[in-house]
């Protein structure tokens, strides 16, 4: 059995999968935040340096590696449109940059609370906190450049190649922000590492996955107005029913 | 016409943009000024205590070149662009990359190399020592046709869109950090008598690596933005 | 373990909810957005077609 991809890189046939498929990664992702705030706040015990302070952990750290996860798939996703002219594939980095730039703000504000008890200052420039700035820096620069083009296939090629370059730079940015941070002996979050309960993971992982699960749908429910905006003189646009009624 | 070598092609650029800025010489002036200027401003806005500037010096002039290189940025290609000159450079036989290594080289010329060689003036202001003057001078010199470099790539993807010039510095600020680490690193070894090695060595591996990737990229960023 | 001492987060409070409420509320924001997107498109989309109709 062999299915035709590329009959869903057509935006009219992926703008109802993707209606289709919404449901399938919300629910999941609002079940999993439960169970993973569940097992978080009421199974994991407290820590032994940092009390119940830590229990930031669950959101703080799947918001920050989200937000790298996201910026490396708009690049990948924009890539694609620039090399193959896959309208679709830009459309979904296009989706991509809002989710991608407010993880990268929900890591920075739970990093900030999480500092002020653990080092007694809202902002450290410690070396992750800096490149997590620097990484939100990108995607408003991203978001900001599509913004100010009008013509979509404009927006679509100056963004990608933006978000290549700038995923080429993250590697430099985050190996440079380690070296000034170990030259100015920053200060770091030491967890107390290996000794993490085995709960604590848990709760870590499925809010994770809950998260990821967060950004298909929120993404895929963006890209379906994005599709329709740009094929709006299509035939087909003007056929759907919730077009027509 | 004859065929033109590759360097001569560069050389041609080159002269053709200098020319053109010597018959507009404020622009050139003004972002000379501007850095003189931001840098003049610090003392007055932090205190004028000697110990504490000299630790920043190098700081300060780092930054003040990084903001007025993004000043100078939005020229690069809106004059050609405008007359159409940047039109049949597009349609030229030769090679584009070629063409805009020679712009940039000349943005460089014209926007970088006098902040490098004002900066000692400026640096004196701070009571930096010889040796950090130095030192300055040498990474500025290796820094400054980076931050044009990356900059071209910004000022291709914005030309001439609104907001053009606040948005050339949105996107090419993140992506000189490295820049402005490795920078001002170096002048902080030679205050506390570390090496400068590493930092040299790094700024000029990414000068190697900008020389040989961004005018291919700014390239293909003009033909995005002229299509 | 009370309510109110879990709330209380052993003094911690502030910061860990301050942490998921802003998270939560920036999640809802984003859905109320991305919805109120779809309702704009899907009324552009029907005024284009109205005034499609009428020439």
């Amino acid at each position: 059995m062999s299915i035709n991809w590329f009959k869903y890189a057509a935006p009219s046939n992926f703008y109802h999968l993707a209606g289709k498929l919404i449901p399938w990664f919300a629910v999941p992702a609002a079940i999993l935040f439960v169970v993973g705030m569940y097992i978080g706040f009421f199974v994991a015990p407290p820590d032994a340096v940092q009390s119940e302070a830590y229990r930031i952990i669950f959101i703080h750290v799947p918001a920050s590696i989200l937000s790298m996860f996201i910026y490396l798939i708009m690049a990948g996703y924009a890539a694609l449109g620039l090399i193959f002219n896959t309208r679709l594939s830009s459309m979904m980095a296009t989706s991509l940059a809002p989710t991608g730039a407010l993880f990268a703000f929900i890591s920075l504000w739970t990093g900030a609370l999480w500092g002020k008890p653990m080092w007694g200052a809202w902002w450290v420039w410690d070396a992750r906190l800096t490149s997590e700035l620097i990484l939100l820096f990108l995607y408003l620069g991203f978001i900001a450049l599509q913004a100010s083009i009008d013509d979509p296939r404009r927006a679509d090629r100056a963004g990608a190649l933006l978000a290549i370059v700038g995923s080429v730079n993250v590697p430099i940015i985050y190996f440079s922000v380690k070296w000034w941070n170990t030259l100015h002996q920053g200060s770091t979050i030491k967890f107390t590492g290996t000794s993490m309960h085995i709960a604590m993971q848990q709760a870590m992982f499925i809010t994770l996955a809950a998260c990821w699960l967060y950004v298909v749908a929120v993404s895929l429910a963006r890209v379906r107005s994005i599709i329709l905006e740009r094929e709006r003189s299509t035939q087909w646009v003007s056929e759907l029913s919730e077009v027509r009624s | 016409m004859n065929k033109l070598s590759l360097l001569g092609l560069l050389g041609t650029v080159i002269r053709r943009d200098l020319l053109l800025a010597m018959r507009r010489r404020s622009d050139v002036l003004t972002t000379l000024i501007f850095f003189v200027m931001v840098v003049s401003l610090f003392p007055l806005g932090v205190g004028p205590e000697l110990d504490m500037l000299r630790k920043m010096a190098g700081g300060i002039v780092w930054v003040a070149a990084l903001l007025s290189s993004m000043l100078s940025l939005g020229r690069m290609f809106s004059a050609d662009y405008l007359d159409g000159t940047l039109e049949q450079m597009l349609l030229a036989p030769q090679s584009l990359s070629v063409l805009v290594l020679g712009k940039i080289l000349a943005h460089w010329m014209l926007a970088g190399l006098p902040l490098v060689l004002i900066s000692p003036v400026l640096g004196l202001q701070f009571d930096m020592s010889p040796d950090a003057l130095l030192v300055m001078v040498l990474m500025l010199l290796l820094g400054t046709p980076i931050l044009s470099m990356i900059g071209a790539i910004g000022a291709a993807l914005t030309l001439g869109l609104r907001g053009g010039g606040v948005l050339v510095s949105l996107l090419v600020l993140p992506l000189c950090i490295p820049v402005l680490i490795f920078g001002t690193g170096a002048i902080e070894a030679v205050n506390t008598g570390m090496t400068i090695v590493p930092h040299a060595s790094l700024l000029g591996a990414m000068l190697l690596v900008a020389l040989v990737f961004t005018p291919w990229v700014t390239a293909q960023a003009l033909r995005i933005s002229m299509e | 373990m009370n309510w109110s001492e879990f709330f209380a987060m052993n003094g911690y409070g502030f910061y860990v909810w301050g942490s998921y409420g802003v998270a939560v509320l920036i999640f809802m924001i984003e859905i109320i957005l991305v919805r109120h997107k779809r309702k704009i498109t899907l009324q552009q989309l029907r005024m284009m077609r109205d005034a499609g109709e009428e020439e």
